[in-house]
């Protein structure tokens, strides 16, 4: 297509509507008022529509696609709260079977379209793709145009241009050498920049306002960047650890460089009687000390020194002592270990007597780490004890044979051996203390349960986030750009002298009642007569 | 402090109760001596900048009882939010001087605070996640951006009130009465609410929940429809009518079917009485506003309140939500519904500024977004159950 001269000498490229300069239109728009987005630049999505790129260029360029996309993943979005995530299930909960029982044949619905994982699906993540797409293609679309329009706009006007604006007026008067100073003044009060041409004047202000929204766009695009950044190998770190009071656990995800020692986890919670007494009301509501006041890790934070040698301890180097608590995690490195979780009084050491059934009589005690135990245990005067077999979270598996669950302690069973001087070949005792076996009646020793101790466990979350920062740029980036284009506004005022006439214009993006107050201050005691708002002549015709 | 907060709030909200009728009298003003209106709408403008200082005072007040900014239950958030809004007004009576907002507003926030006192006032230490000075800077801002968004809805409703036609019946006259019947009820809801807390009606029962867990529930009201496998305790009380299945609360619901059956009742006798829409009664009050100037108020108010909603609602909750929940974003129903309500207002401003929706679709729209704020802070923190349930 060929570019389009207009009658003021400006040279437009193809698709413009008013000419760039002097905004005649070039067009035989009928409308009454121009059209005045983009300032009637040429868009490309409006220019060409021949091969596959212009039409995918012009369906992702249009804001109707783009507002589309907006509800559609509205909708969407609200759809996922119907019931719960699967991320939100309590734990333990089968999503297969968990939304069925809850919600019955709706749930079940929900769980076989996939509902409970929505945000993390396909089509969720196409729709954000394409939103994302949309941005980009809108944006160009219009502000390479803009650019220009506001870059070579002109400050004579065609009188068409000025006649075509909302805000118009025509008044036969001759403007005075003072009357136009009082008008330059009034307008610099407003903080309008004035430009003057041959008995033209355009006075702009809050130009920089109009690029807000491709700011704003801008820094949406750089979030979802950082979004997607997520995915690549190392960006991101997400572990969970569980530390038991006094041990030292490598940190997960730290490439086996940092160790957690757990000193001590402790768990406060809100009490009537040492709490400030406006809240023993709501204290009383929720039940005395039932309301948590605080999770709390004393960590120490090590790392370890020189190369790492399987099957040899690790030779390990303090950096720093730190409480972890809810809203205070510890920071490291580009890592955060947040407090999340604990396990209060686990089993740790479990204390035996020795005895004897029958007279009772003690011939001392043992103690048993139920994390690592010792195997003998001497008592002196020839009483030993010995343990045979040792199964910590103890159940009965499928063919009826004692077992172990798991490696932690939830369940101590044990086979000890006795030896004592009449036993020197020791009788076999099966002691399971939840289930109160302690030993057989026949044996004429026993090991009887003394105590336990406990230790609290900590649940620590272990994360690593490089692409925050991309996030917060983007974040940034988009608060600025919504702020500059909705806190200010682009208003323009034309006023054409000459042929004994006087035409003034007035245009603006938004905010017309603003714009309409700055003109009547900038007319007052003029009598050029202040402009009428041709869309509201219009409508009250109609 | 604790009392002398309330005492400020129990001011703040008479000052407000006398400011809607002085503003009322600013708008009838208008046909005899200009000044008349102007006074009328100095007395008002300055009752509202007294009731909002008073409200503050509450704010501070309890703020120092407490330790905590006061934003951290039901009660709390729902008046400072009503504190925000009448804020909200006064930033915006300041451009545009329209006193028909102050008197819709005002009853606004008069409602707010009124429904804010429905739920437990006492002050609560807060828990270890709550523990931060993101607390206040988040959801403040938060209620501040909805408050100035909510001020695009009382102007949304403005235009229609003078806009829809209501001699002639139809969708328009219909969903505008709708908005009059939501109103209604929720003073439904506060009238019988207030009414059973005075005669201090308790109904307990012991009832079996989701968990298969055997609990207590206690009723406020007299139960109509109980709570799963439901035994009621207290003596004298009414048996409820239905058994509820255990994933409903049966005290929620039951106070829902209260408010409904109150608000249906309070709606029809308003109807009986005077004999039309209650649309069409108010609609004589608005009858001099300038379209124009007012669908400009609602969409300013958008322009302003959508940064401070997305700074307060999803920028400084990011950054919290990082620091406290070890990420930023986790699929919450509050954060989604936060997102659901940028994502909504972003949409009102493209169909706006590109599409031309000027006007009677923006003032509906307005309603819509406004709709959708007060379905996050009541739906989602009372039915939904996450993160932010803390009612």
């Amino acid at each position: 297509m060929k570019k389009v001269k207009c009658e003021c000498g400006h040279v437009n490229p193809a698709g413009t509507i008013l000419c760039e300069s002097c905004g005649k239109p070039l067009d035989d728009q009928k409308s009454l008022l121009a059209d005045m987005r983009y300032d009637g630049s040429a868009r490309r999505s409006q220019t060409y529509n021949k091969t596959i790129v212009d039409k995918v260029w012009n369906f992702f360029s249009s804001v109707k696609v783009g507002i589309w996309l907006i509800v559609i993943t509205l909708a969407a979005s609200a759809f996922g709260t119907v019931f719960p995530q699967e991320a939100y299930l309590p734990p333990g909960a089968q999503p297969d079977t968990y939304y069925e029982q809850q919600y019955g044949i709706i749930g079940q619905m929900y769980y076989l379209l996939g509902f409970h994982h929505l945000y993390g699906s396909w089509w969720y993540m196409l729709l954000i793709a394409s939103i994302g797409i949309s941005l980009v293609i809108c944006s160009l679309d219009r502000v390479i145009p803009l650019y220009r329009a506001l870059k070579n706009q002109g400050v004579r006007r065609n009188p068409v241009f000025l006649k075509r604006q909302r805000l118009y007026s025509r008044t036969e008067t001759e403007l005075s050498g003072d009357a136009a100073d009082g008008l330059r003044t009034r307008l610099k009060k407003k903080h309008y920049r004035v430009r003057e041409q041959e008995g033209s004047i355009l006075a702009e202000k809050g130009r920089f306002s109009r690029w807000g929204p491709y700011v704003n766009h801008i820094g949406l695009i750089i979030f979802l960047i950082g979004a997607m950044l997520r995915f690549v190998p190392g960006m991101y770190v997400d572990e969970t650890l569980w530390v038991r009071e006094g041990e030292t656990a490598q940190i997960p995800g730290t490439d086996g460089k940092y160790y957690l020692k757990n000193n001590r986890f402790t768990m406060q919670t809100y009490n009537k009687d040492t709490e400030k007494k406006v809240f023993a009301d709501a204290i009383d509501r929720a039940g005395n000390g039932k309301v948590a006041k605080s999770f709390t890790t004393d960590a120490v934070l090590y790392k370890r020194e020189g190369d790492i040698v399987f099957g040899e301890k690790p030779k390990l180097k303090r950096v720093k002592e730190n409480n972890i608590r809810v809203n205070e995690p510890l920071r490291f490195d580009s890592y955060s270990v947040y407090q999340v979780d604990y396990k209060e009084n686990q089993l740790d050491q479990m204390v035996f007597q020795l005895i004897d059934q029958k007279t009772k009589q003690s011939f001392g005690k043992l103690k048993i780490n139920l994390l690592d135990p010792d195997t003998d245990y001497d008592l002196g005067n020839g009483y030993k004890v010995q343990i045979a077999s040792y199964l910590p979270d103890f159940y009965f598996n499928k063919d009826g044979e004692p077992s172990t669950k798991t490696k932690v302690p939830n369940n101590p069973a044990f086979v000890f051996k006795i030896t004592a001087p009449d036993k020197p070949k020791g009788e076999k005792s099966f002691v399971a203390i939840q289930q109160t076996v302690e030993g057989s009646e026949s044996n004429k020793y026993k090991l009887k349960f003394d105590h336990v101790e406990t230790k609290n466990i900590t649940g620590l979350t272990v994360r690593k986030d490089l692409t925050l920062w991309v996030l917060a740029v983007g974040g940034a980036i988009f608060m600025i750009g919504v702020i500059q284009g909705m806190y200010w506004q682009h208003r323009r005022i034309w006023i054409k002298t000459g042929d004994h006439e006087v035409l003034v214009a007035g245009h603006t993006n938004k905010n017309w009642f603003g714009l309409k107050k700055d003109i009547e201050f900038v007319l007052s005691g003029t009598g050029i007569q202040e402009p009428a708002d041709q869309k509201e002549l219009a409508k009250n015709q109609a | 402090m604790a009392e002398l907060s309330a005492n400020f709030l129990y001011a703040a909200f008479l000052i407000y109760l006398i400011a809607v009728p002085v503003f009322g009298g600013a708008i009838r003003g208008t046909k005899g001596a200009k000044d008349g209106k102007g006074r009328w709408s100095a007395i008002g403008i300055t009752l509202t900048i007294f009731g909002f200082l008073c409200h503050l005072g509450y704010f501070i007040a309890r703020w120092s009882a407490s330790g905590h900014a006061p934003v951290s239950n039901m009660f709390e958030f729902t008046t400072s939010f009503g504190m925000m809004l009448v804020l909200a007004f006064i930033i915006i009576y300041f451009i545009y001087r329209l006193p028909s907002l102050g008197m819709f507003t005002l009853s606004i926030a008069l409602l707010l605070i009124a429904y804010a006192s429905m739920f437990p006032t006492d002050i609560t230490p807060l828990i270890p996640s709550l523990q931060s000075n993101w607390l206040y800077i988040h959801v403040t801002t938060a209620a501040l951006g909805q408050a100035i968004l909510a001020i695009s809805f009382v102007a949304g409703v403005i235009f229609l009130l003078k806009h829809v036609d209501q001699s002639r019946p139809g969708k328009k006259t219909f969903w505008l009465e709708v908005i009059m019947f939501i109103l209604v009820t929720t003073v439904a809801f506060i009238a019988v609410t207030s009414a059973f807390r005075l005669a201090d009606y308790k109904a307990e029962f012991n009832w079996v929940d989701k968990k298969e867990a055997k609990s207590v529930m206690i009723y406020d009201m007299p139960a109509l429809v109980g709570p799963h496998e439901g035994e009621l305790l207290t003596e004298g009380a009414m048996k409820p009518l239905i058994e509820l299945p255990a994933i409903f609360s049966g005290r929620k619901v039951n106070t829902v079917i209260w408010s409904f059956g109150a608000g249906l009742v309070l709606y029809g006798a308003l109807r009986l009485i005077f004999r039309k829409r209650i649309s069409a009664l108010i609609s004589p009050l608005v009858k001099n506003v300038n379209l124009d100037l007012v669908d400009e108020v609602g969409y300013r108010a958008v322009s302003i309140g959508f940064p401070v909603f997305t700074l307060g609602a999803l920028v400084f909750a990011m950054i919290w939500a990082q620091l406290a929940w070890t990420r930023f974003w986790g699929w919450d129903p509050k954060e989604v519904w936060a997102l659901i309500t940028f994502l909504f207002y972003a949409a009102y401003l493209h169909l706006r500024l590109s599409r031309g929706w000027h006007g009677e679709k923006s003032a509906w729209l307005a309603v819509i977004g406004f709709a959708i704020i007060m379905f996050n802070l009541i739906f989602v923190n009372l039915v939904l159950a996450g993160l932010h349930s803390y009612a």
